[in-house]
């Protein structure tokens, strides 16, 4: 397998840009490599990825940062959810190759064992989890929704979208998070330990 | 996925030149085109990425519209005062679309190139006339449960799912359009998308290499402004019918109404058939049922999606009841 990727790489090095210009959707078969740099959790990370690689894929298979989840790979279910320049997304759908000179973060900078963010320790303390896969893209989602909630921005839920006062009610919550699905359905809980943090923080 | 060069583009001009080479495509959020590359339904053998070009601003202009930037993201838009405070209906059609972190990262152009979700344009394994010209339509016949009831062709029964462009379609928005000749025009939304007719792959009057760079609202229209919109799930679900109003009354009488319908269409079904009903007449249930009656009335089911065409009449009569109300 190794011998193969290498076969390739020599290959696409070799190829020049003036042969690729005019080829038809579809018919490029060869790799294309990039030299990137990301600024995850606070370090410059120089990597070198296929113009493909998702930026779950980078993070996970690339850097060893595995807190991020692959569920659905489709965007539909929000394991993958990390935080770029303060903002949850999905990374399994959008490029590595377009997040040089953001500021990524993962669920491994949010705490560790010792020095949980009040999310994590809320999401303990409520049991806001069975299985686990989904819980770091929850913890993730759950950061950037109760910025977005604190910057007074408007949901399905909410009455009056010209209002910018959010009373973040469970209802508010349950739609902020719909983008995060959990099939041990521990939603009461996960509600419950994102109040408990929208109201102040873990006792 | 199948491999692919990339670029970044860094001016506006030249991300136009670049985008209409051949296999060339313009990536914005993403969202809706790599789920599609993932499949191998789109299979750009380049990608010009317009993400970072400074076409992210709302502006309001000198003759009182606002000018949203193409590359806007979904959620900035919906949370802007101006929006949420004169344009409602478009916030309220906006966080009513997608998840959060889909509308982060979703821009405002890319929300109106979106592609259809039915299911047979998903499955390479199906015929698809707008994935593969030619190849027949499986939905006709086929589980059209979601499928069209107004617009649609022998060639086609999908369904637009933009949320967004429905509320535009009763705000008069126009789409700003940069070529890569650099000659810029403005296009009606209700211009903007096709309806299938026998090329469904053809989905917006867009050019190879034309770029959208902004959405243009003109100052809004005097009425209360609702977003309704009816699906499968409370949340994170495409519309199965969906309708923008924005309704003007004056001592009891319909002063001005605009109406449009999602998820029933090609392209966001504006009804001036609806509006001439509601127009002038007093605001009670017997307009409201007249309106929708008319509303539906050149309206055709698939079998499976029969029952959109009565849910489209109930969801009008429902959005008016509460748009008069307030007005």
């Amino acid at each position: 397998m190794l011998r193969w990727i290498a076969a390739r790489r020599r290959t696409v090095l070799t190829t020049s840009k003036a042969d690729e210009t005019d080829i038809e959707p579809g018919l490029r078969d060869i790799p294309e490599l990039s030299m990137i740099t990301l600024r995850i959790n606070g370090t410059k990370r120089d990597l070198e990825v296929d113009t493909r690689t998702t930026l779950l894929d980078a993070l996970r298979e690339h850097l060893g940062l595995t807190g991020t989840k692959k569920g659905c790979d489709h965007g539909q279910c929000g394991a993958c959810t990390v935080l770029v320049n303060g903002r949850r997304i999905n990374s399994c759908l959008t490029l590595a190759v377009m997040h040089e000179d953001d500021e990524i973060v993962t669920i491994e900078d949010l705490g560790e064992p010792g020095h949980l963010h009040p999310l994590q320790a809320a999401f303990v303390e409520c049991d806001g989890f069975q299985c686990g896969y989904c819980t770091s893209g929850q913890i993730c989602s759950a950061v950037g929704m109760l910025a977005e909630a604190a910057a007074g921005w408007p949901s399905h839920a909410t009455a009056d979208v010209s209002s910018s006062q959010i009373a973040l009610t469970d209802e508010e919550i349950r739609e902020r998070m719909s983008g995060n699905v959990c099939r041990c359905a521990a939603y009461p809980n996960i509600v419950a330990a994102i109040r408990v943090v929208a109201e102040g923080g873990p006792t | 996925m199948r491999p692919f060069t990339y670029e970044r583009a860094t001016d506006v001009p030249g991300a136009c030149a670049a985008a209409s080479r051949p296999g060339a495509t313009f990536i914005s959020g993403g969202t809706n085109l790599l789920d599609l590359m993932k499949l191998e339904i789109e299979r750009p053998s380049h990608l010009v990425d317009i993400s970072r070009l400074p076409l992210a601003d709302v502006d309001e202009l000198q003759d009182g519209a606002l000018r949203i930037g193409a590359q806007a993201a979904n959620s900035d838009v919906a949370a802007d005062p101006r929006v949420r405070t004169r344009y409602p209906v478009l916030s309220q059609a906006l966080v009513a679309g997608a998840s959060g972190q889909l509308r982060n990262k979703a821009s405002v152009g890319g929300n109106l190139v979106q592609r259809t979700r039915c299911p047979y344009f998903y499955d390479t394994a199906a015929g698809c006339n707008k994935r593969d010209p030619g190849s027949g339509c499986s939905a006709i016949g086929g589980f059209n449960r979601i499928h069209a009831v107004l617009g649609a062709s022998d060639s086609c029964i999908a369904t637009n799912p933009s949320d967004m462009a429905v509320a535009m379609s009763v705000l008069d928005a126009q789409i700003e359009l940069l070529d890569a000749d650099r000659s810029v025009r403005r296009v009606d939304i209700a211009d903007f998308h096709r309806l299938p007719g026998d090329t469904p792959h053809v989905e917006t009057v867009l050019r190879p290499g034309e770029m959208i760079t902004a959405v243009i609202l003109p100052p809004p229209p005097p009425g209360r402004q609702l977003y309704r919109k009816v699906r499968d799930r409370a949340s994170y679900e495409f519309a199965l019918v969906s309708v923008a109003a924005i309704v003007a009354t004056d001592r009891g009488t319909i002063s001005s109404a605009r109406v449009a319908f999602g998820g029933v269409a090609h392209k966001p079904w504006r009804s001036a058939d609806a509006e001439a009903a509601l127009t002038g007449r007093p605001a009670t249930m017997a307009t409201y049922r007249a309106a929708a009656e008319t509303a539906m009335r050149d309206a055709v089911g698939q079998g499976q999606n029969d029952f959109k065409i009565d849910l489209a009449r109930r969801t009008l009569c429902r959005t008016l009841v509460q748009a008069a109300q307030a007005s």
